[in-house]
């Protein structure tokens, strides 16, 4: 054998070696308490690179801003909470890695993470196995109720049927759904159809492109031949900007072309522009405009932390609200353990920016408030109606007898 | 690699590893070595048969998907349909699943399918003689294909989800940290056996004639050997590790999504590779092992820089070190040998020269 | 009705991919340079639109023009003086090289403007379109196209008429030959390098007016940019605009007449572009060489 192959090996085993013996210094500790020490570590999982990058920051800062707030109010029993910040890095696996990583290594007492559905999925079985909580923030398309997820964005029965009710209301008869490719818009879709054959709407056609696509002539092409009474879109991220700007320089506003779309906040709006987007409907259960003290408060604090020009839009109050929750729940067992968390925030109710929230304890959902808003020229959303009291959450559609055989 | 390597290799990852690692450090390491597995086909496809296959993440997916379906359908139990099925509003299992049900029939499929594809693909591709840059970009789009057709059957792959939420593994309990010890250790016994089959295949006349189809396709085939049937068979054999590694990547980490076998992933998967080393069989599976730790590791302690240490990991790589860490011995030594002016890129003569574009 | 409206949309798509793709027929094409690093200088076009918006106002898409193709073009001359040069007849290696730069270039992007897209506004005069019994092009998508045509009739000029274009030919033809008929190769490389990413600084800008505007912009484009000028033969304009012009109807048609046609689309695409690559390994059209290899 030569002394080059020789080299070879040497280096090769190197390589394995090192690994091999790095990772086995990182050793979790499974008997330490999760709220020994003078701090409590709560994990903060997000993606902070990748596609979803873009949304998932702007909810990890809402987080930190809560935790901070908590902490200033005096902690969770006693203890100030320390972040672990994790990047799910838009890649599923990732987020099931990381979480893994937060409970065995990092022995948070909670975790606040996830956007998508997908990242949802992925970290489900890991919370399930390992018995420990997560909190979601996001509106979602039900038909999910982990023992171990709370979840503190809308169900579909907090936006998409409220939505539907305002349609209904407001006379709308055809409808036209458009949609990434994912099954969120799939899942809202089956249950626009559902609800049309019930109260005497027609769905006209129904679209899916993959998710980051940016063209959208043929569709509006299509839009322009069938004209619907109204866009149903649950399109996500990117696509949202190629779609409205194609909408209206194909030359329709939201006179001639009306949507309603239910994955477009303030941050979106900002990156599609408010002039190629105003006048289009939105279905949320919070804005950055909505009334009350504590909004204020919360805008006023979120823009003095990261920037006068922040917006903050609905999924981010969400993930506010999630912190400000557990803080809650925990306090008032007395404890982090998991068992005594869920008992306590059964029931939980604070006055949060969007409203008064409430745990329901059944589903580990929360009562929403459902609002419709239209998008003013500012780049703003007006509230222009809501649902008057918050609705009690129902994840797999029970209370509705036209859903009946979705789920 | 020598005996003794081997040797050392083989302790360390059997028994040191099990036997110090905790439980979740345990699974990340058998993530990596799936990867490893697919390192070893590349090894073989580009640093000897010199196709540089950036779709790689086709057959790990082929592979995973199989297995996948498998899982799903024994954890669904008998005439009951997978999770994300109901959620898609599937009534009754579709009938390219049917066959999944059965063990035997999925770990053919595991092999089968990948190569099935791959010598499909590589008897057109090579015959037409399409090669170096082209064969890249179209095994690219061939992952880029792939995936949205994945995500565009909902119904039938679960989508953008994918497959999730897998629990058991032939008899073995994925929540229990024994049964996953067990799996770690099969999964580093496949690897040792790639490793050492696609070593014993390399050094054979027929590895010989792959390297020398690399360096000068024309001669060879002037000699009367078919270059595109060599070609081919090494792609086939990289395409089955591949889906092997990706049948193990499923009940390894506990679910599949199309995300893992797009363009970017495949990319991930030839990066190991070049900084290991792609002529060095052992090197490439050092590599892909410290590849994936690295992202590991970076992610967790710095997460927002994440993207510029891998960018420039690619570029170091390439242009300082182009056969990889296990090539720097040799590399310094032609230098030195040389004794001219620095240049940063240096390949001894005719061996290692990767195959240029045909215009 | 619907088929004529598809017939023009497919050309607006066919457009938008071939401005995408214009450049790359010069690095790729010419010089045998993959450069998965093309897509983030089309980024930095776009970017360079929203830079200058706040000096140009409303005009700020026209105002970039020049401006990105000179930044990207920059991009692509220091990409090429300080890594690409090293690499030539290594296209493998230059293809990962590159994927490591628009690595960086993409994370640069974030950390300087942010994670969320940002907006550029179009100009006045460019909102609305034409109306033709029923049928509405947009004046955005007919500027996309009169630029695309603007530059393969200005880079056919050049390349027949100019000096430099010559030498650039001659090069491509036959680099040897070329070198000891006295010409300076590596200057060629150089300009061919800067034209062919200021290419992809123009396509940024027009990008603008249809699609979001974000760190992730560059790399939507790049596979199907690769696709174009695989379709087409390297280095050949003609083929790249045929192919362009082709996907982008085939992609409009398929998308129409399928229902959920999207997805199915792109597939399509891809599937046609492999196949056709399969009966044609050299695309469309072929460089003639006497060279075996």
């Amino acid at each position: 054998m030569s002394l080059h192959q020789r080299a070879r090996i040497l280096l090769s085993l190197l390589m394995v070696s090192s690994v091999v013996v790095s990772m086995s210094a990182c050793v979790d500790d499974p008997d330490s308490g999760r709220a020994d020490g003078d701090t409590i570590k709560v994990g903060v999982l997000h993606s902070l690179s990748g596609t979803m990058a873009i949304s998932e920051v702007t909810v990890r800062d809402s987080e930190l801003l809560a935790i901070e707030q908590v902490n200033a109010a005096g902690g969770v029993l006693g203890k100030k909470l320390e972040p672990v910040v994790e990047d799910g890095a838009s890649d599923w696996p990732t987020f099931a890695e990381k979480a893994q990583k937060l409970i065995s290594e990092d022995r948070v007492a909670t975790t606040f993470g996830g956007w998508t559905s997908a990242s949802r999925k992925a970290m489900l079985p890991v919370f399930e196995r390992n018995k420990q909580l997560l909190w979601y923030p996001v509106q979602y398309e039900g038909l999910e109720s982990s023992p171990y997820i709370f979840y503190t964005g809308a169900t579909t029965n907090q936006q998409i049927v409220p939505a539907l009710d305002y349609l209904k209301e407001k006379g709308k008869k055809t409808i036209f759904l458009v949609g990434s490719d994912y099954v969120f818009p799939r899942t809202a879709n089956k249950i626009i159809k559902a609800y049309a054959g019930a109260n005497g709407m027609r769905v006209i056609g129904e679209e899916y492109t993959p998710l980051g696509n940016t063209e959208y002539s043929t569709i509006v092409n299509k839009l322009g031949q069938a004209k619907p009474d109204i866009v149903f879109n649950t399109l996500n991220g990117d696509s949202n900007v190629a779609f409205f700007k194609q909408l209206r320089s194909a030359g329709f506003t939201a006179d001639t072309m009306p949507t309603v779309s239910v994955s477009v906040a303030e941050e979106e709006v900002a990156g599609i522009g408010p002039a190629n987007v105003a006048g289009h409907l939105v279905a949320w259960n919070y804005y950055q405009t909505t009334p009350g003290a504590t909004n204020d408060a919360f805008v006023t604090a979120y823009r003095a932390k990261y920037g006068a020009d922040k917006v903050t839009s609905d999924p981010m109050e969400a993930g506010y609200n999630a912190v400000k929750l557990w803080a809650a729940a925990a306090n008032k067992a007395g404890s982090v353990e998991v068992d005594a968390v869920k008992k306590a925030a059964a029931g939980i109710s604070l006055d949060l920016p969007e409203g008064k929230v409430t745990i329901d304890g059944e589903n580990q959902h929360v009562y929403k408030t459902a609002r419709i808003g239209v998008i003013q020229p500012d780049g703003q959303i007006k509230e222009v109606w809501n649902s008057g009291q918050p609705i009690k959450p129902d994840p797999y559609l029970k209370s509705y007898p036209w859903a009946a055989g979705l789920a | 690699m020598a005996p003794a390597g081997l040797a050392v290799s083989a302790v360390l990852l059997l028994v040191v590893a099990p036997l110090v690692l905790s439980p979740f450090r345990l699974d990340l390491l058998a993530k990596y070595l799936c990867y490893a597995i697919v390192a070893v086909g590349i090894a073989l496809a580009w640093g000897r048969g010199g196709m540089l296959t950036l779709g790689q993440g086709v057959f790990f997916g082929l592979g995973g998907y199989a297995m996948g379906m498998h899982l799903k359908l024994a954890e669904a139990g008998p005439g009951k349909l997978p999770d994300f099925m109901s959620w898609s509003g599937v009534e009754s299992l579709p009938l390219l699943w049917k066959p999944f049900a059965n063990p035997v029939f999925t770990l053919v499929m595991v092999v089968l399918l990948p190569v099935v594809v791959a010598v499909l693909l590589g008897s057109l591709v090579f015959r037409q003689r399409v090669r170096g840059a082209y064969f890249a970009v179209l095994s690219q789009a061939l992952a880029a294909a792939f995936v949205i057709l994945l995500v565009g059957q909902q119904g039938l792959t679960g989508g953008t989800n994918g497959l999730t939420n897998i629990q058991h593994f032939f008899g073995l309990d994925l929540y229990d940290d024994a049964d996953r010890r067990l799996l770690y250790l099969i999964v580093a016994l496949v690897l040792g056996l790639a490793y050492l089959g696609v070593r014993q295949l390399a050094a054979s006349r027929y590895g010989q004639l792959l390297v020398a189809i690399r360096d000068g396709e024309d001669r060879v085939r002037f000699l009367g050997y078919d270059p595109a049937l060599v070609k081919t068979v090494a792609f086939a054999v990289s395409a089955a590790l591949a889906g092997v590694a990706g049948a193990l990547f499923v009940p390894v980490v506990g679910l599949l999504t199309p995300a893992n076998l797009g363009v970017v992933a495949s990319l991930e998967l030839l990066i190991g590779v070049a900084i290991g080393g792609r002529y060095s069989l052992a090197g490439a599976v050092g590599g892909a092992l410290l590849f994936n730790y690295a992202k590991t590791v970076f992610s967790e302690e710095l997460p927002d820089s994440w993207l510029y240490v891998q960018g420039a990991l690619f570029v170091v790589v390439m242009v300082w070190a182009p056969r990889g860490i296990a090539g720097l011995a040799g590399q310094l030594r032609d230098r030195w040998a040389r004794r001219g002016p620095l240049r940063p890129v240096s390949y001894p003569a005719g061996a290692d020269r990767p195959q240029e574009v045909s215009t | 009705m619907g088929a004529l409206n598809q017939l023009v949309i497919g050309a607006s798509i066919g457009a938008v991919l071939l401005l995408a793709a214009l450049g790359l027929t010069f690095t790729f094409g010419q010089m045998g340079v993959i450069n998965m690093a093309h897509g983030e200088f089309i980024m930095a076009g776009a970017y360079t639109a929203y830079v200058l918006q706040p000096l140009a106002g409303g005009q700020a898409v026209l105002a970039a023009l020049p401006v990105a193709f000179v930044v990207a073009g920059l991009l692509g001359l220091v990409l090429e003086r300080v890594l690409i040069r090293r690499f030539y007849g290594r296209p493998l290696d230059t293809l990962l090289l590159t994927f490591g730069v628009s690595l960086i270039l993409q994370q640069l992007a974030r950390d300087i403007f942010g994670a969320p897209n940002v907006q550029v506004r179009a100009p006045g005069w460019l909102t609305g379109g034409v109306d033709l019994g029923g049928l509405r092009i947009p004046y955005n998508r007919i500027f996309i196209l009169v630029l695309a045509v603007g530059c393969v009739v200005g880079i056919s000029w050049y390349l027949a008429r100019l000096k430099q274009g010559r030498r650039m030919r001659a090069v491509m033809q036959n680099r040897q030959l070329a070198a000891v008929s006295g010409v300076a190769t590596e200057r060629v490389d150089q300009l061919t390098f800067f034209v062919g990413s200021g290419l992809a600084g123009l396509a940024g800008v027009a990008l603008t007016l249809i699609g979001p505007v974000g760190p992730t912009l560059g790399s939507a484009y790049i596979v199907d940019a690769f696709l174009v000028v695989v379709a087409g033969g390297l280095g050949q304009l003609r083929g790249a605009v045929i192919a362009a012009f082709t996907l982008g109807v085939l992609n409009s048609f398929v998308e129409f007449w399928t229902a959920n046609g999207a997805s199915f689309a792109k597939v399509v695409v891809f599937a046609v572009v492999i196949g056709f690559l399969q009966v044609r390994p050299q695309g469309m059209f072929v460089l003639r060489s006497r060279a075996l290899s």
